[in-house]
């Protein structure tokens, strides 16, 4: 029993308890202060919840109901991290919002209880033993969300929120019936059925679960899930919804929310490879080269800046989900890494990508220019965003990208060439779109936005330090990560 | 052994019935009468549950079909119905020109569910496991309500539909989840309803109708 089992309780409590408060006050002027400070007191449970972690091994409650080892801590913290910095971000821009009359006090306080609320989904999530209640809780992150990405109540955003809500909610009920049948398959091993859903004792019995069963529960899992990946066909409701929410939404739906579909996904993974060989992990590298090649193709066309990072999104969802596919330890530490750099990353694109459309008052990339002339942080986080997503070195995006490639190259040769093309078109792409948006004459009618680089900076820091060297403790940790999915570690 | 035969047949009986009405809001068009049948679709599954709780002895299930009655074929179909007499919609009808490929499809479709869960009816010993394929074939034909309809209201139906074949699915394959996923299920099934109920307003006012065809403002690319 680990004496540190009681610390994973904070962790849920303390956004599930600031939700509610900020159900009261979340309209208040200070309620931005207040939504900041759950979230650096959610950071710091889930620092302990780590140290913990780190010091006595994996975690399993008394009631068995969370289960924490080295491949969700980092999750967890990642998770609060980002949280925290997006909501220094939302402070400001939800005031500059209010000012110009976009959301009224009520809404503000929907937002600010939704926000608290879907930071406790997906941390439960994360931390939940029982693969029913991961079902209820990724449904549950949908439910948080829908209303944030309809915030503003204009027809697009409407449309939006709808598309997300019908597609991820037909989607996700794939995933409800895949886990009846490993549910069912289960009940024929484990002796006692109130055990049968939790993935600690399904993971001991993993090798004696019925095959065909799994090969079904396991495909329907995937189509459940992979919606909310956003893995190609099933990704339209991902754009949509990611440009027309309020941007801080934008930010923790693609750097968090994603993650958390793929970490279920990969959950799952590992309960199905030992009867079902190679298949499970094929499906997930047709799946996620697909959607790479699609949302590489997509990136071309976009017209509207948001949009244009969503697409970008699927992109990555698709490479790390192509990684995971190929299994091994090169490539699930690849994947891991790149989790982590692209959620940074891709965050801060986001919070970026909004200050420029407060600019220029629109989203619309044609009327963006001159970024680095009006207000030279934000054209400059651009761009180094920019660099840093399209796997520029020294960022961390390179070295997550090369160890995949790597990877690839070492198991599936003919592989490589589509990937190194995919990255380049995607380059291309994305820097034919930013160029003129940094660069270039500032057009007229341009406002000055009050900024918060701050997450920004952090955030690509945080980027350059993993590209440059990975920290010890951190290598560590993602090789533990990587032992526990792929059964073999790297370094 | 020949109560059993009888309890088996009428378990059937009843599965039949409830894809009946999964068939039967395919075909139907007024929106008022879809939600009525929508409830008896909830009621039906009540039942169903009830007695696979009185034949097999399991006392937890009668817990899940009161839940089972008291929000599908209660609750929620009670609040759409307020709803849509709200929004003045009850008279409301669905062109639906072609309807009859449709219900061919609905028919390929449960054939398409006999043929998948192939591989669990041969493991299970329950003695429901002749109907865990009319469970899928009921998410199924949720589904394709979701996808050949327009109109808001009929979408929200299709969605909970695919949630009582969901439902549907674990009584009759494993007797039920574990109690704590039920509860969790339906307090999402509660508050997605709730929330449909929220963009119903929001698209009346936005768009100033609820067919989802006028949807169509977010593209591709724009040209």
């Amino acid at each position: 029993m680990n004496p540190h089992a009681d610390s994973i309780y904070p962790v849920l409590l303390i956004p599930l308890l600031g939700a509610i408060a900020l159900g009261a006050i979340g309209h208040s002027r200070r309620a931005g202060w207040v939504n900041i400070a759950i979230s650096a007191a959610t950071f710091m449970a889930s620092l302990r919840l780590a140290l913990g972690v780190w010091e006595h091994g994996p975690l399993l409650t008394t009631s068995g109901m969370f289960y924490i080892d080295a491949f969700n801590v980092y999750l967890l913290v990642l998770t609060t991290f980002v949280g925290l910095t997006t909501a220094i971000f939302s402070r400001n821009y939800m005031l500059d919002e209010m000012k110009q009359g976009r959301v009224n006090s009520k809404r503000l306080q929907l937002y600010h209880a939704m926000y608290q609320g879907f930071l406790f989904t997906m941390l439960l999530a994360l931390a939940t033993n029982n693969l029913g209640i991961l079902w209820v809780a990724m449904e549950g992150a949908t439910l948080a969300t829908v209303l944030l990405v309809s915030l503003y109540r204009t027809p697009e955003s409407i449309e939006a929120a709808w598309k997300y809500f019908i597609l991820c909610g037909v989607g996700i009920a794939q995933a409800l019936f895949g886990t009846v049948l490993l549910f069912f398959a289960a009940e024929r091993v484990i002796p006692n059925r109130h055990q049968a859903l939790l993935w600690s004792v399904l993971y001991a019995h993993a090798a004696r679960l019925d095959p065909a069963v799994m090969g079904l529960a396991f495909v329907f899992l995937l189509v459940g899930y992979g919606t909310k990946v956003g893995l190609v066909p099933l990704h339209n409701w991902l754009p949509d919804a990611h440009s027309e929410g309020p941007t801080p939404i934008s930010a923790v739906l693609s750097g968090l929310l994603l993650n958390v579909a793929l970490y279920a996904l990969v959950r799952i993974k590992m309960l199905a490879d030992p009867t079902l060989g190679v298949l499970p992990g094929e499906l997930m590298m047709g799946f996620g080269m697909l959607s790479f090649i699609v949302a590489v193709l997509f990136l071309h066309r976009q017209r509207d800046i948001k949009r244009l990072y969503s697409y970008s999104s699927i992109e990555h969802m698709g490479l790390m989900t192509f990684g995971f596919g190929i299994g091994g330890a090169l490539a699930t530490f690849a994947a891991l890494l790149h989790m982590t750099v692209h959620s940074l990353t891709k965050s801060s694109i986001f919070v970026t990508a909004g200050h420029a459309a407060h600019i220029a008052g629109t989203q619309s990339i044609d009327r963006i220019r001159g970024l680095i002339r009006t207000q030279p942080a934000v054209g400059w986080g651009l761009l180094i965003g920019t660099a840093a997503i399209a796997g520029f070195p020294p960022f961390g995006i390179f070295t997550s990208e090369f160890l995949l490639l790597a990877a690839t190259m070492q198991s599936w040769p003919w592989l490589t060439a589509p990937l190194l093309i995919g990255l380049v078109v995607a380059l291309a792409g994305l820097f034919r779109q930013v160029q003129p948006m940094v660069y270039g004459e500032a057009l007229p009618g341009q406002r000055h936005a009050r900024t918060s680089m701050l997450p920004v900076a952090v955030h690509l820091a945080l980027v350059l330090w993993l590209g440059l060297a990975i920290p010890a403790f951190l290598a560590q940790w993602f090789n533990h990560a990587t032992f526990l999915i792929s059964g073999s570690s790297l370094l | 052994m020949v109560a059993v035969g009888l309890y088996t047949q009428a378990i059937r009986m009843l599965a039949a019935l409830v894809l009946f009405t999964s068939f039967a809001l395919l075909a139907q068009t007024r929106m008022a009468a879809l939600i009525r049948l929508f409830a008896w679709q909830g009621a039906l599954l009540a039942v169903t549950t009830a007695l696979v709780a009185l034949v097999t002895h399991q006392p937890r299930l009668y817990l899940s079909a009161l839940l089972t009655l008291g929000l599908k074929a209660l609750l929620i179909p009670w609040f759409l119905n307020r709803l849509v007499i709200r929004l003045e919609l009850q008279h409301e009808t669905e062109d639906l020109r072609g309807n009859a490929m449709v219900l061919l499809g609905a028919a390929a479709l449960t054939v398409f569910s006999y043929y998948v869960v192939m591989p669990i009816v041969e493991l299970s010993t329950l003695v429901t496991r002749n109907v865990i394929a009319v469970s899928l074939a009921i998410v199924l034909l949720g589904m394709l309500l979701i996808i050949v309809r327009r109109k808001a209201v009929t979408q929200v139906v299709g969605f909970m539909c695919m949630e009582n074949g969901l439902f549907f699915a674990a009584v009759v394959s494993t007797y039920g989840m574990p109690m704590v996923v039920e509860l969790g299920v339906a307090f999402d099934v509660l508050v997605a309803s709730i929330l449909f109920g929220v963009f119903f307003l929001h698209l009346r006012d936005s768009i100033d109708s609820l067919d989802v065809d006028r949807l169509n403002r977010l593209r591709e690319a724009d040209e």
